[in-house]
């Protein structure tokens, strides 16, 4: 424990930003200016607000390949800071707005303006025929500005108000064909879903203040010793619960799949690149933290373990194109947890598939939305097949965002996922075993389905020549124009060269470790070693392609969803019953709670509130009797009430003697 | 002559004008009773004086006499016109200001 604390960084060694450092802000201002202009304008705007969206976006890229030249030239430093202002000074309580640029912000920069920039130019094609397309520039230049704010702060309230943008962004874009009742139940599913986990982050930043009495990076992750094992641990798993609500991991990963009514873009962009990887991102950004408590680790690697299981599982069973991908995402998102959940040796390899997975499955998603749009907006695989000859450009840029993500040999899922997947084979005892293992079936299960849904996708009978598409017309898949297609094509040039490109010589490590430490190799010897897993890996994923070749593409593929299926396709269907265990438990308890509450709020408060007055008005409608409007009446009890004053005056008067 | 008789006398006529204005409904009547009730209070007020040696209750004695001259003009002003609407003198039949 005390090896890592003498590692961690003292907060002097942060020189002031300097050079184009100075403009960092223009990273975040420029997307908020974007969005600014792009609310308050209105329709005067539609004709040219998809252009500024994309030109403020690319800007902050410029800006961000620019600061990352000058902290490349500046070598190993830890980075700078730049304080912009003193944002909340409340008594001891002293929160800066500031903003910290070093290797893993940087990166994470260049990931969200990159990749952004692309699916906003992206969108341009797709949203064309959308009347709503300015508000869609305008929610995602937000979101971009929230997702800076998120990575940039050198404080956790900085990192909390860019975590509670982008769920915001989130719902705004889940929920954005505003029309649609599914879109606005899903729009609400994942914000509340999200709040679960805000609530785990926020108690998390409580805990910290209230034991370390700040929340700058820098000043907690060098007194982190002075935490007790105790609150360290609840620290460590308040964070992953923020993670998870995020992240889509389990227990939380129910909305994610349903956050696919979104736009695809919007599904490419904040539920497959970046929003979704920012639990990956907090757990590295408080490396010091996970450093020192290995139960800590342990439980973030185990609900990566579970989650990249559940995902690939549930991905073999759906036919929408969409929540496939989806369910993919979550179980990629479960790599990312488990690399990162084993501490020194796995945190650059958790980003590095944070990375390459950026990348190609934003790739596959920008793909299936060019399928989406030949195909009339139908998701339904069922009624795809053969569509390969009518999109070459999207089958060839899905086809390698495919075999990046299955691990082909030498393109970056290769390096990034099996990578991760050794490193958690090699682990001491059960867990190697565990974890290894899980992995490894993980990686057989996404061969599977994936080859499953390239082949009911692109190959095969044409099985839409003998449907009519939802909207009434007939299909006539075509390719999409270029502002689509060279999006993809970039972004496959990164799934086929990033994870060559950042394995080389530990390139990304090397770049990261001033943040996150040197890549360690654990010392003991593994139960499962890393050419027995690297094999194990290739062996399963290739079974998966064939078994998915024999049963899906050697067979006509029914336009229906054939039913009754056996108990393991039903339980998958239904998202492994996810959603009926959360309504078991946890919406319907709580429904009965409320109902409960509702009730001594009507009979037990508002009842003492409503007898008193009920009793105050009876009493006085009796006593109002007494006022019978005879005067003699009057007369009497004067006369009563003056002898009894006087029968009181004599009695002190003559019984005190 | 003790004041005492004076007291007792005074005591009698207010008991007289307390129970006239409890058991009369003639509303000049009950009136009489209570100018009966005032002199009582009068004649109290001179003899407590004449006790004392002072002038005090003399002139309080005035003041009622003034309150009361003023209350006969009021009240009876009241009673006429209660009789010339209801064609009543009876306090009982005048009884609408109730709940």
């Amino acid at each position: 424990m005390n090896a890592y604390l003498a590692a961690a960084e003292p907060a002097a060694q942060f020189a002031p930003a300097g050079g184009v450092g100075s403009l960092a802000w223009l990273l975040f201002a420029l997307p908020a200016f974007g969005a600014a202009v792009l609310f308050l304008a209105g329709r005067r705007a539609d004709a040219w607000g998809h252009f500024l969206g994309c030109a403020t976006v690319l800007g902050s890229f410029a800006i961000g390949v620019a600061l990352f030249v000058q902290a490349l030239g500046a070598g190993d430093s830890v980075g700078t800071e730049l304080k912009l202002f003193s944002w909340i000074p409340v008594g001891a309580l002293n929160v800066d707005f500031g903003l910290r640029l070093d290797p893993l912000s940087l990166t994470f920069v260049l990931l969200i303006t990159g990749v952004g920039s692309l699916i906003h130019i992206y969108s341009i094609g797709y949203m064309s025929h959308d009347p709503g397309r300015r508000r869609f520039f305008a929610q995602l230049n937000l979101f971009v500005t929230a997702m800076l704010l998120l990575v940039l702060g050198n404080n956790f309230v900085m990192l909390y108000l860019g975590w509670e943008g982008v769920g915001l962004a989130s719902y705004l874009l889940i929920g954005f064909y505003q029309d649609r009742p599914s879109a606005a139940t899903a729009a609400k599913k994942a914000f509340l879903m999200n709040r679960v986990g805000d609530v785990g982050l926020a108690l998390a930043i409580f805990l910290l203040w209230t034991n370390l009495g700040t929340v700058q990076y820098s000043e907690v992750f060098s007194h982190v010793g002075a935490l007790s094992h105790g609150t360290l641990l609840a620290v460590c798993v308040l964070l992953l619960l923020g993670a998870c609500g995020k992240s889509g991991q389990f227990p939380l990963q129910a909305w994610l799949p349903d956050a696919m009514e979104g736009p695809t873009p919007v599904s490419a962009l904040i539920h497959a690149a970046t929003m979704v990887t920012a639990g990956v991102y907090l757990v590295a950004r408080c490396n010091p933290i996970y450093n020192v408590s290995a139960d800590g680790r342990l439980i973030v690697t185990l609900v990566g373990v579970v989650t990249l299981l559940i995902g690939a599982i549930i991905g073999c069973a759906y036919d929408d194109i969409k929540k496939v991908l989806a369910y993919s995402t979550v179980s990629q998102i479960g790599y990312m947890m488990l690399g990162v959940g084993l501490g020194p040796a796995g945190y650059a390899l958790g980003l590095m598939h944070l990375l390459t997975h950026g990348f190609f499955k934003a790739g596959l998603f920008l793909g299936a939305g060019s399928v989406m749009h030949g195909m009339n907006d139908d998701v339904d695989m069922r009624h795809y097949g053969g569509l390969a000859k009518h999109m070459p450009v999207t089958f060839v840029t899905f086809a390698l965002g495919y075999l990046a993500l299955i691990g082909f040999p030498f393109l970056s899922g290769y390096y990034s996922k099996d990578a991760i997947i050794e490193a958690a084979a090699a682990q001491q005892g059960w867990r190697g075993l565990v974890m290894g293992g899980a992995a490894m079936l993980a990686a057989g299960l996404t061969a599977f389905y994936m080859t499953r849904l390239v082949l009911m996708t692109f190959f095969g009978e044409k099985r839409w020549e003998k449907l009519t598409a939802p909207d009434g017309h007939e299909y006539h898949p075509h390719e999409s124009p270029a502002v689509m297609t060279i999006p993809m094509i970039v972004l496959a040039f990164g799934s086929v060269g990033a994870g060559f490109f950042f394995q080389g010589n530990e390139r990304l490590a090397h770049w990261l470790s001033p943040t996150i430490g040197e890549l360690q190799e654990s010392t003991a010897v593994p139960v499962i070693s890393h050419s027995q897993a690297a094999i194990g890996t290739l062996v399963l994923s290739a079974l998966g392609v064939v078994l998915a070749y024999l049963i899906v593409g050697r067979r006509p593929t029914p336009v229906e969803r054939p039913e009754p299926v056996s108990l393991p396709v039903r339980a998958a269907r239904r998202d492994l019953y996810a959603n009926a265990i959360n309504e078991t438990l946890i919406a319907r308890p709580g429904t009965w709670l409320s109902r409960a509450l509702v009730y001594v709020d009507n009979k037990g408060v508002d009842g003492v509130v409503n007898g008193t007055a009920a009793l105050l008005g009876g009493s006085s409608g009796r006593m109002r009797r007494l006022q019978t409007g005879f005067v003699r009446s009057y007369a009497m009890s004067m006369l009563g009430g003056t002898v009894l004053l006087v029968a009181a005056l004599l009695a002190v008067r003559f019984g005190t003697q | 002559m003790t004041p005492t008789y004076y007291l007792l006398l005074s005591a009698l006529l207010f008991s007289i004008g307390a129970v006239g204005v409890l058991v009369r409904r003639n509303a000049i009547v009950v009136f009489m009773c209570i100018e009966l009730m005032l002199n009582a209070v009068n004649l109290t007020l001179v003899t407590f004086a004449r006790i004392n040696g002072g002038l005090d209750g003399q002139v309080m004695a005035f003041f009622v006499m003034v309150v009361a001259a003023s209350e006969v003009v009021v009240g009876l002003a009241i009673i006429m016109s209660i009789f010339r609407t209801r064609r009543s003198s009876s306090v009982d039949d005048a009884n609408l200001l109730k709940y």
